[in-house]
């Protein structure tokens, strides 16, 4: 008996999830550089460029997530 | 409430990997992507060559802007990623930076519509051109052995860790690196690709139905449709800057000194 029928690609549920870890290690990012320069304003500079690259790793994984969603099962 | 949502006939709803495909201009060979490919070559080729053609020391406009995306790539990249003896990789790094940065800013151009770095395969080429990059210069100045050794063996570990760090070791230098260097920029492309359908396409569809509260509402979405072209702009130039960065930052592990 059907009690409840969904449609559609778990797929996107499964992005959802894939989201979380990326999104808390992206705020983990920037709040850790805020903190950085506010207690330090003159090294704000030197930070942005691992700010950025610290937010591109991180950010890869809600990527690979994305792409996968996409890539299996279409 | 939620409205019987009406797909217009040719709307392709909702959007979908097919949408990456536009048909071909002339034969297999020749395809938006490889015409638009070859636009953003020339526009970088013109774009330094009018350039510098009659460099003065009170710089012009195009001028001031050549210089400025080359400081940039220098002293912010170059420099800071791999120090002083990164300056000679500059100029590779600052033609790099140019084409990604033309290449991403297509997706937002009207008419264009779409990145070149929206299909994997120009994200590989260039990540594998980094790859072969950093590997040379790392073989180069150490010699393969000393490279290897240097980029798979860890100091300071007791010896039994050895079996379990050369392993991860030797995936991330050797193998996630040029494929997380292609697959980054190419999902963001595609991510903002698709985040610009949904929105715009979206919002005909909601325009086309047949319920005068849904059509009130697509004015939000072709509102977010226009917030979004802005980020993409936002995200274009930071994926370049990332890309070359991380780019930088490789061929800078491959020029340090053992540790």
């Amino acid at each position: 008996m059907d009690v409840l029928a969904l449609e559609g690609s778990i797929n996107t549920v499964g992005y959802g999830l894939a989201a979380i870890g990326p999104g808390i290690g992206v705020a983990l990012v920037f709040a850790a550089y805020i903190q950085a320069s506010a207690r330090q304003p003159e090294s704000a500079g030197f930070n942005r460029t691992w700010l950025v690259l610290g937010f591109a790793l991180v950010e890869a994984l809600a990527l690979f997530g994305l792409v996968l969603a996409f890539a299996i099962g279409g | 409430m939620s409205g019987q949502l009406v797909v217009a006939q040719d709307l392709p709803w909702p959007p979908s990997v097919n949408d990456f495909y536009p048909p071909a201009v002339a034969g297999p060979w020749v395809t938006k992507f490889t015409l638009m490919v070859w636009l953003a070559v020339g526009l970088v080729i013109i774009f330094y060559m009018a350039a510098y053609r009659n460099p003065k020391l009170v710089p012009s406009k195009g001028q001031w802007l050549a210089e400025s995306v080359y400081g940039l790539v220098r002293d912010n990249i170059a420099r800071e990623q791999m120090g002083n003896a990164g300056i000679r990789f500059a100029p590779y790094f600052t033609v790099l930076f140019s084409f990604i940065l033309v290449t991403n800013i297509f997706s937002i151009v009207p008419g264009l519509q779409i990145s070149p770095n929206a299909h994997i395969a120009f994200p590989i080429v260039l990540s594998a051109i980094s790859y072969v990059l950093y590997l040379a210069v790392g073989v180069r100045k150490h010699g393969l052995l000393k490279y290897l050794k240097m980029s798979l063996i860890l100091p300071g570990v007791p010896w039994p860790m050895h079996f379990l760090l050369i392993p991860i070791e030797f995936l991330q230098n050797f193998v996630v690196r040029p494929v997380t260097l292609a697959l980054r920029l190419f999902a963001n492309m595609f991510a903002g690709h698709l985040l610009l359908l949904v929105f715009t396409v979206g919002g005909f569809v909601m325009l086309s139905a047949d319920n005068l509260f849904v059509q009130v509402t697509s004015v939000f979405s072709f509102v977010m449709a226009i917030v979004m072209a802005f980020f993409e702009a936002l995200v274009a130039v930071l994926q370049a800057y990332v890309f070359v960065t991380l780019s930088a930052n490789y061929v800078g592990t491959s020029l340090a000194e053992e540790h």
